[in-house]
This record gives C-alpha cells, sequence and structure tokens, in this order.
C-alpha cells in the first residue's frame, strides 16, 4: 500500500470554522496557535489525530481543532483517551486540561496514564487558576494565592506538576511557555515524536483570574536569567550572554546557579543535560524563583507503552489458542446430552 | 443415632430407594475444606443423570477466617429433581456438616425431619468451642428432630488414603471427596465422571488424584455396604428437559459469554474495562481469559476511569463495555451523562448487591432499579436490561450490545449478586442459528452532520480515522445538527426531546411482553424482574396446579417497557410486584400505566422463598394458602 500522499499544510488548516471564545489576551490563543503550526510542521493527518479534553477554560481546545476531538468531562481526559488507544493504537492522540483539570479533579488519571505510558500527547496548561469557574486557586495556585474561595490567600501548598509527573514514571517530560512561538512548537514536537505518554507543562497567564503569575520569569526584561532552556547534550547555561550556568553545589545532591565570571567557576563544572537522565529532571523540576524556571525537555527516555503492550499480549494469547471459535469454547470441558 | 466408626460392621445388602420429585442437598464446612469443589463435582454427576437443578455457592466474606470458625464456613446448595427447577430450594433436606461450625450456621435453616450427615470426628472438645457450642451439638438434644447421621469422615478418609503415603494432613484434605462419594451413594449418581475430572485435573500430582478418588470410592463403599439404619438412600429421576447439549453455567459466565458473541455478531472489538469490586470482579477475571476472542480487557484505577475507557473505546469505534456493582455504577454516572450526551453506544453492568454504601457486598439485592432507570443528573434516558436467570445472562448480554450499537446508546444491565454465582443447565446455544447484527460506520463525507438522525432518531456511528468526517463532539449541549457548542434555548428542547424520544424509540426494537405462564388475563398477575424469577416461577406453578386464575409476567426490558405492557396489565384485577427492594418497579409500573400494583418486598439479602410469594399470591386473592 502506498502512503497518502499528504500536501504541506498550513497553520490554518487546522483551524476550525468555531469562533475562538477566550478572552481577549488569554494565553490559551498563543498555544493554540502554537498547537497548529505543530501539527503544520509534523504535516499531522487530521483523520488519524485526535484530541481528547477534559473541562475548563483550556479543555475547550479541541472545538478549535480541525481533527477529531473531544471534549468529555472534568479531569478524565486522560481515561478517555486510554480507552481510545486501547479500541485504536494507530490513532494519534492528544490530550488537553488545565491545573485543576489534570491535578485537582484528575490528578488520579494522570498519574496512572504517565505511569502505564499509555502512548498520548499531555498538554497540561498551567494558569495557577480555576479559569472556566471564575477565579478560585487551584493546586498549583502558590500560598497566599487571593481568590474568591481563598480571599484571606490559600494555605495549602502546590503541587508541581513535573515532579508529580516524574514521581509517577513518566518517560517523557517537558515545560514551555504559551508567549514563546519559536520555542514551543519544538518542544510539542518533541512531545509528539516520543512514544509513549509525553506530559508537556505549558505556563500560560490567564489574562482575567491570574493576570501576571509568571511574570517573574516571563516577562521580557529578566527571562534571560530566569529562565534555563535545556537542551540535551549542551551545558546548562543561562543569562543574557550566557555567562551563567548550573553546577552540582558542593557537598551536597543539589543544583547551585553560578556565574562563569565568579572566581573559581570554570566551564567544566557546568552541568551538561542529559535528558535520560531521571535524577537530573528532577533536579531541574525543583528550580523555582530564583532560581531560573526551566523550559524545554527536561526528560525523554523512551519505554514500551501500554497499549502496545496490551496488543502484544492478545497476540500472544491468539496465537497460542488458534483461530477463535466461541462455539467450540462453550463446549469445551464437561457437558451432557440430554434425549429429551 | 447412628454413630459409624472405624471398627463398623458391614452388611451385605441392598437398600430400597425412596424416590424424590426433587430434594435440596447443602454441602458446607471450613472455607479450607474443598466445599465449592465437591458442589461443582456433585452438580455435574447429578446433570449427567438428567435431573434438572440449580445451585447457589455461599462463600464466607472472610479472606482467610481462622479454621473452624463460623464466619470462615463456606456452603454450596444444589436444588436437584425429577422436574423443572426453578431455585435452589427454601430449606436444605440435607445438610452435610464437616465441622461444628458448618453445622452451627446452617442449622438455623434446616426443617426438622432433615437430614445431617456430620464429620464426628471434627467434633473435639476444641472444635466445639471454637464453633461457639456450649456443649457437644450431638448429645445435648439441639439435634433432636433430625435425622443425624454420625459419621468419623475424618478416620474413615485417612484410613482410606494411608496406602498413597502422602502425609496425615494431605490425606485429611480428602474428606471432602469422600463425604461426596458417600451423597452419590445416597442418590445414586455415578462417580465415573468424578474419577475421570480428578485424573484431569491433578494430572501434574496424580498422587492427589489417587488419593481423592480413594476417598471418593470409599464414602461411596461405605454408603452402599455399611449397617446404617438411618443412612437414607433416594432416587431422583430424569425431568423433563429439551433434548440437547448441556453443560452448567453461572450468571458471571454467562455474561462473558454472551458479551463476546454481543461483540462478534456487531463485528466490533471489545474493550472491557473495569475495577474490582464484589460480586461483579468475576466477569472481569472470564473476560481476562478470553483475550484470544477480540476481547481487550483493562483494570482501570476506579470505576471512574473504567467507564471513561470504555466510552472513549465505543467513540474510538469498538464497545466499550464496563462493569461494577452498586457504588461503582454511583462513581460511573457522570460519565454515563456524558455518553447519553454524545450519544455514543456504551454498555455497563450491574451486578446489584445490597446497599447503601458498602452494605453488604456478598449478599443479593435488587435495589437498583431506580439508579438505573432515573439515576442521573438532569434528562438522562438510557436502555435498562434485566437477567431473569443465570443463562439469560448470556441472552441480554448481547442484546445489551445489540440495543447499544444499533441506538447509539448506553445500555444498563442488571444483574445481582445472586444470578451472578448461581449456576443452572445451559442447553448450550448454536451461536451461528442467530443471525448477527453487524454495525455500519458512516464513511461517506458527503452530507455529513454529526447530530443528524435517521428515522430511528439515531446519529451515524463515525470511527477517528475515517478521512473527511473530522468532527467535534462532547458533554457541552450540541448543535441539533452540527454538534457545536450550544446555548440555544430551542436547540436544548429539541435535543433533550431527541435524546427522550430516542430511547422511548427503542421499544420499538423489543420484544413484546409475553406472560412466562398462565393467561394473558385473569385474576392475578405476578410480575417480576431479575432473579426473582425462580421463586415467582415456580410459586405460579403451584398455585396454577391449585386452579387459581394466576399468571407470571417476567420483565427483561425495564427500559423502555415493552410497548404491549399496559395492556397486558390491565387485563388482570390483582397486580403483585415481589422485589428485593422496597418496592421500585412497582412504582415504575404504577406511574407509567396507572394500574393499582402492590408491592411484595425483602431486603434480607436473601433470595425471596417460594412460599414468601405464594404467601403473598393467596393473600392478594384472598383464598387461604
Ligand atoms: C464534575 C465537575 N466538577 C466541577 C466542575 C466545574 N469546573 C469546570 S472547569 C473547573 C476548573 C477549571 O480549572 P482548570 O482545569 O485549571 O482549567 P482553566 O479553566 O483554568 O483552563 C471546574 C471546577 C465541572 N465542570 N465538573
Ligand atoms: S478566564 Fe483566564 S484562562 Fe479562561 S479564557 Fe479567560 S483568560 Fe483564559
Ligand atoms: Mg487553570
Amino acid at each position: 500500500m502506498n502512503a497518502p500522499v499528504l500536501k504541506p499544510r498550513q497553520p490554518k488548516d487546522y483551524a476550525t470554522d468555531q469562533e475562538v471564545r477566550w478572552c481577549p489576551g488569554c494565553g490559551d490563543y498563543a498555544i493554540l496557535k502554537a498547537v497548529q503550526r505543530t501539527l503544520a510542521d509534523i504535516a499531522a493527518d487530521p483523520a488519524r489525530t485526535v484530541f481528547v479534553s477534559g473541562i475548563g477554560c483550556a479543555a475547550r481546545f479541541p472545538y478549535y481543532i480541525e481533527t477529531y476531538g473531544f471534549h468529555t468531562i472534568h479531569g478524565r481526559a486522560p481515561a478517555v483517551a486510554t480507552g481510545i488507544k486501547l479500541a485504536n493504537p494507530e490513532l494519534d492522540v492528544w490530550v488537553v486540561g488545565g491545573d485543576g483539570d489534570m491535578l485537582s479533579i484528575g490528578g488520579n488519571h494522570l498519574m496512572h496514564a504517565l505511569r502505564r505510558n499509555v502512548d498520548l500527547t499531555i498538554l497540561l496548561f498551567n494558569n495557577e487558576i480555576y479559569g472556566l469557574t471564575k477565579g478560585q486557586y487551584s493546586p498549583t495556585s502558590r500560598i497566599g494565592t487571593r481568590s474568591p474561595s481563598t480571599p484571606g490567600g490559600s494555605i495549602d501548598r502546590p503541587v508541581s506538576a513535573l515532579r508529580l509527573a516524574l514521581g509517577a514514571g513518566a518517560r517523557f517530560v517537558a515545560r514551555g511557555i504559551d508567549t514563546q512561538q519559536k520555542v514551543l512548537p519544538d518542544i510539542l514536537k518533541r512531545a509528539h515524536a516520543h512514544k509513549g505518554t509525553a506530559l508537556v507543562e505549558i505556563i500560560q497567564n490567564c489574562i482575567v483570574y491570574n493576570d501576571g503569575a509568571f511574570a517573574g520569569f516571563t516577562d521580557r526584561a529578566v527571562e534571560a536569567d530566569a529562565q534555563i532552556h535545556v537542551e540535551h547534550g549542551a551545558p546548562l547555561l543561562f543569562g543574557k550572554d550566557r555567562r551563567k550556568g548550573l553546577r552540582l553545589a558542593a557537598g551536597g545532591l543539589a543544583i547551585e546557579a553560578v556565574s562563569l565570571d565568579e572566581e573559581g567557576v570554570e566551564e567544566g563544572q557546568i552541568l551538561i543535560h542529559d535528558q535520560t537522565n531521571a535524577m537530573l529532571a528532577t533536579l531541574l523540576a525543583m528550580l523555582e524563583p530564583p532560581m531560573p524556571v526551566a523550559v524545554g525537555v527536561l526528560f525523554d527516555s523512551p519505554a514500551p507503552t501500554y497499549d502496545a503492550a496490551v496488543r502484544a499480549q492478545e497476540e500472544t494469547e491468539r496465537a497460542r489458542a488458534g483461530t477463535p471459535d466461541l462455539n467450540a469454547l462453550l463446549r469445551r470441558g464437561p457437558t451432557w446430552t440430554m434425549p429429551g | 443415632m447412628v454413630s459409624v466408626g472405624a471398627g463398623v460392621e458391614i452388611a451385605e445388602e441392598t437398600r430400597s430407594r425412596t424416590s424424590l420429585e426433587s430434594v435440596v442437598v447443602r454441602f458446607a464446612g471450613d472455607s479450607g475444606d474443598g466445599i465449592q469443589v465437591v458442589g461443582g463435582r456433585f452438580t455435574l454427576a447429578t446433570a449427567i443423570g438428567g435431573s434438572d437443578l440449580a445451585t447457589f455457592p455461599d462463600f464466607p466474606a472472610e479472606i482467610r477466617a481462622p479454621t473452624g470458625t463460623t464466619f470462615g464456613v463456606s456452603a454450596f446448595q444444589i436444588n436437584f429433581g425429577a422436574r423443572r427447577i426453578r431455585t435452589i430450594g427454601d430449606a436444605p433436606d440435607v445438610l452435610v456438616a464437616l465441622n461444628p461450625a458448618a453445622l452451627k450456621v446452617n442449622l438455623a435453616d434446616l426443617p426438622r425431619g432433615a437430614t445431617i450427615i456430620l464429620d464426628g470426628g471434627s467434633f473435639k472438645e476444641r472444635d466445639l468451642k471454637k464453633a461457639g457450642f456450649a456443649g457437644d451439638p450431638r448429645h445435648d438434644g439441639t439435634l433432636a428432630g433430625y435425622r443425624v447421621v454420625d459419621i468419623d469422615i475424618s478416620d474413615l478418609t485417612k484410613k482410606a488414603t494411608a496406602s498413597t503415603g502422602l502425609s496425615s494432613r494431605e490425606q485429611l484434605r480428602c474428606k471432602n471427596f469422600w463425604s461426596l462419594g458417600l451423597v452419590l451413594w445416597m442418590f445414586d449418581r455415578p462417580r465415573e465422571p468424578i474419577l475421570a475430572w480428578l485424573k484431569q485435573r491433578f494430572a501434574k500430582q496424580p498422587e492427589v488424584a489417587e488419593a481423592n478418588s480413594l476417598a471418593l470410592n470409599a464414602g461411596h463403599a461405605l454408603g452402599e455396604t455399611a449397617e446404617l439404619g438411618p443412612l437414607p438412600a433416594f432416587k431422583v429421576g430424569p425431568a423433563p428437559i429439551e433434548a440437547g447439549l448441556y453443560r452448567t453455567v453461572t450468571g458471571h459466565e454467562a455474561l462473558a459469554f454472551g458479551l463476546v458473541d454481543g461483540a462478534r455478531k456487531a463485528g466490533l472489538r471489545m474493550v472491557f474495562c473495569s475495577y474490582p469490586i464484589t460480586p461483579a470482579s468475576a466477569l472481569l477475571h472470564h473476560l481476562a481469559g478470553m483475550k484470544a476472542f477480540g476481547v481487550t480487557t483493562f483494570q482501570a484505577e476506579d470505576e471512574i476511569a473504567a467507564a471513561c475507557a470504555a466510552l472513549g473505546a465505543s467513540y474510538a469505534g469498538s464497545i466499550g463495555v464496563t462493569s461494577s456493582s452498586g457504588p461503582g455504577i454511583a462513581l460511573k454516572t457522570e460519565t454515563i451523562g456524558l455518553a447519553i450526551g454524545a450519544e455514543l453506544p456504551l454498555v455497563v453492568v450491574n451486578s446489584q448487591r445490597a446497599g447503601p454504601s458498602t452494605g453488604m457486598p456478598t449478599k443479593t439485592e435488587q435495589s437498583d432499579l431506580y439508579q438505573a432507570v432515573f439515576g442521573r443528573n438532569a434528562d438522562s434516558p438510557l436502555v435498562v436490561l434485566a437477567a431473569a436467570t443465570p443463562a439469560d445472562c448470556f441472552v441480554m448480554a448481547r442484546e445489551a450490545i445489540r440495543l447499544a450499537v444499533h441506538h447509539m446508546t448506553p445500555v444498563m444491565l442488571l444483574t445481582d449478586g445472586f444470578l451472578a454465582n448461581a449456576s443452572e443447565p445451559w442447553l448450550i446455544p448454536d451461536l451461528d442459528a442467530t443471525p448477527a447484527f453487524p454495525v455500519r460506520f458512516r464513511a461517506e463525507p458527503e452530507g455529513y452532520q454529526p447530530f443528524a438522525r435517521d428515522g430511528r432518531g439515531v446519529r451515524d456511528w463515525v470511527k477517528p480515522g475515517t478521512p473527511g468526517l473530522e468532527h467535534r463532539i462532547g458533554g457541552i449541549e450540541r448543535d441539533a445538527l452540527s454538534g457545536n457548542i450550544s446555548y440555544d434555548p430551542a436547540n436544548h428542547q429539541r435535543m433533550t426531546e431527541a435524546r427522550w424520544d430516542k430511547v422511548l424509540a427503542v421499544a420499538d426494537d423489543i420484544p413484546e411482553q409475553e406472560v412466562e405462564q398462565g393467561e394473558t388475563s385473569g385474576r392475578l398477575a405476578v410480575v417480576g424482574w431479575g432473579s426473582t424469577y425462580g421463586p415467582i416461577a415456580r410459586a405460579v406453578t403451584t398455585l396454577r396446579d391449585r386452579g387459581q386464575s394466576v399468571s407470571h409476567i417476567h420483565l427483561r426490558h425495564l427500559w423502555p417497557l415493552p410497548r404491549n405492557l399496559g395492556e397486558l396489565l390491565r387485563g388482570f384485577e390483582h397486580i403483585l410486584v415481589p422485589e428485593m427492594n422496597k418496592g421500585q418497579l412497582v412504582t415504575i409500573l404504577r406511574n407509567e400505566y396507572l394500574v393499582p400494583a402492590q408491592s411484595l418486598s425483602k431486603v434480607t439479602g436473601k433470595p425471596f422463598t417460594i412460599h414468601e410469594v405464594e404467601d403473598a399470591m393467596t393473600a392478594a386473592l384472598g383464598i387461604s394458602s
């Protein structure tokens, strides 16, 4: 069979006729753009692509992508997507949801999709707030977040999406930022290319209920010093002139940020990013301001996928059992004949 | 009372056997005694003799209760006869008790005059104490009025198996087969199929097969030769059963076969997603062993995920099936709502148990009918079916898949803890004799509208992967044609009606309600659903034999109800609805048809006895029972 000839695609080929209903200025627009660009770049076959989402502002996503789409219920998209892959592993399944969707009500399903390693590309839009329900604090909100449900400031500690993912045994973990239109599509392409569950946390600004929550590391003025873009095999350098870097702190299993201009700091001390090293990925995932926030692919170490293993086991069974014959199965074991 | 010890007198004697129309035997012992195994073997020997039968296992609720305690007692009951057998029998005629605890637990169920065969060897002081007996029930009058056969089964088993060289503990483990041998003799049942089974089952441990065979033969020989005054001997002849090839089947086995056959007939892969819960888990276990038959099984992280994964599978063009019991079904509710809104097929099997909350997991009830028919937020209709007998689970499971895929709707199939575990002889169907009902997925892009409907109100099923049919659906109200998000008031009215009408139209695709027994009009209709089938059927037969104008109507399609049901019910002066709940079907019938249906309610965690139904019937008829 010949592979279908795909004509070059444009991001707009992946846009639906539906009016996009996010608030003007919402970070979701930029993510939509980056995803459509990614789909065009990888020439995704719309017929074989499925976007599955939960509920929330983020989860409206499938309505705006010209592929198959299933907008399900709050928190359950990873479970629905798992069923889709069990039915048809050939489909290219993307999962989209917010921080509340995937880390609060659906935290359990996210964890199990990750540990099973179902072949899914999961995009978690983290705006550190419940957007759709009008601004309550979320499980990623920082302590002290004032919201309609926490007028005195939130008091519970937030969860880190990436550390949770690594803890659950994720084999691909990355972070992107909504506005970085050059960087984000590359991260998404990497996630998509990974066989198994790929989790991408996308930092997303909710302009209405949590505006500027990430300004401390996303503002133009500070981003060079406040972010570190990690790349496999390259030294972990950051800063305007890439004169800052990460090295192991003396005497402990910790990372410290240093300047190459400091006394006693040498290039050779700077850590080289190894995306197959789960321990390094964990250390990078732990970086929070005032340390630079890690952006890019922190961990990528493929392992057999659940959906493929399920099929393989079924094939083995079929090979062992021969042609399935239900009539024969019913007649196996003790039977008797009644003369009537 | 007669004691038979090791030095028993043996006399050559051929006894005359009493003929019985039907008899109820209960095997009971410690959960480690292998009660279920001998129950299953006795069932087979009985079936081969041509009797009709029904069986029910009663497992202890505890996983590993301490040996010899009352909460570690396991039992297996069989009712068999030379007539059609409808129930497991109201009360045992014969109890085999392999330890004092088994006697203690089961004595209350025994009517006076019943026969008790007990292992006198296990009635030592320590055993009695563990079972909670103050004295020895054999000698303190506790067993007065029963026919007691007190045999040192333990000792006789050890003697019979001594030649095998097995340890004394291992020898003792054969006492279940020793007892079985004796019971086989009592009822004149063949040993050969069991000896053959032992050989096959323990092919890798020939010494175990040998020891159990020796024990079985010894128990049988004792019956044949011992001077046992009160050891009764019976004859139970063959029942008038349809000719053909039979096997026994439990409700859960039948469900598994029916689902697989249904998926096969629909031409679909089945993706079965579940989370363990009593008494539903057995279905997951059966299907997990059927992977070669186009079945994918998925043990999800919880019931929500199980329902969601099943729905995802249906969305992707397989038939998604999920299964649980009441508490788990409650968790699936939101997903079922999504299936209703997105109009996707989904089969939900509910093996009901006593509730609310955790309730009594191992005890049976049919109190989830409201949950099935009404138990969701909003106007959320779906199709509800119920299986009546273990074998009926096969037919109804297949029916659930047929209706789900051809009407693009979730279907809830109700069984219960009793049906799931009970077994009965099953005339093995020729699967190829029932027509297939293949699904036709839409592939033509021309004019496609995701929520356009055919004449039955059913939308097209499109498999992702089909070029040109890309579309978006979801839980937010959908435009009546495009499926795009719509908050339009008129559209919501229209879609609510459409979902409702679509499910009601399923009534055109199901059989009209038949009358199980009796005329289509008369003085009293007993209307049942689910596992009350057996006691109702038998009670109705009894009263009809007494010349009463009574009929049995048994519902398998509970929503929508069969088209002719209202008219049928109106033909009766009285309507009695026995249910193992506080009266759920009865209110639905009153509501739908404004008929004066009366409820007969029982919620003890146990099935109705025939007498309970008979008594309610005679009361309704105003005659003496
Ligand atoms: C079962 C259920 N509970 C609650 C809700 C209400 N709800 C909808 S979205 C949402 C939270 C959304 O937050 P998030 O997932 O972070 O998405 P965002 O809107 O921020 O993109 C909640 C609580 C719901 N739809 N369903
Ligand atoms: S509420 Fe916030 S997240 Fe939601 S659309 Fe508006 S800006 Fe975006
Ligand atoms: Mg959010």
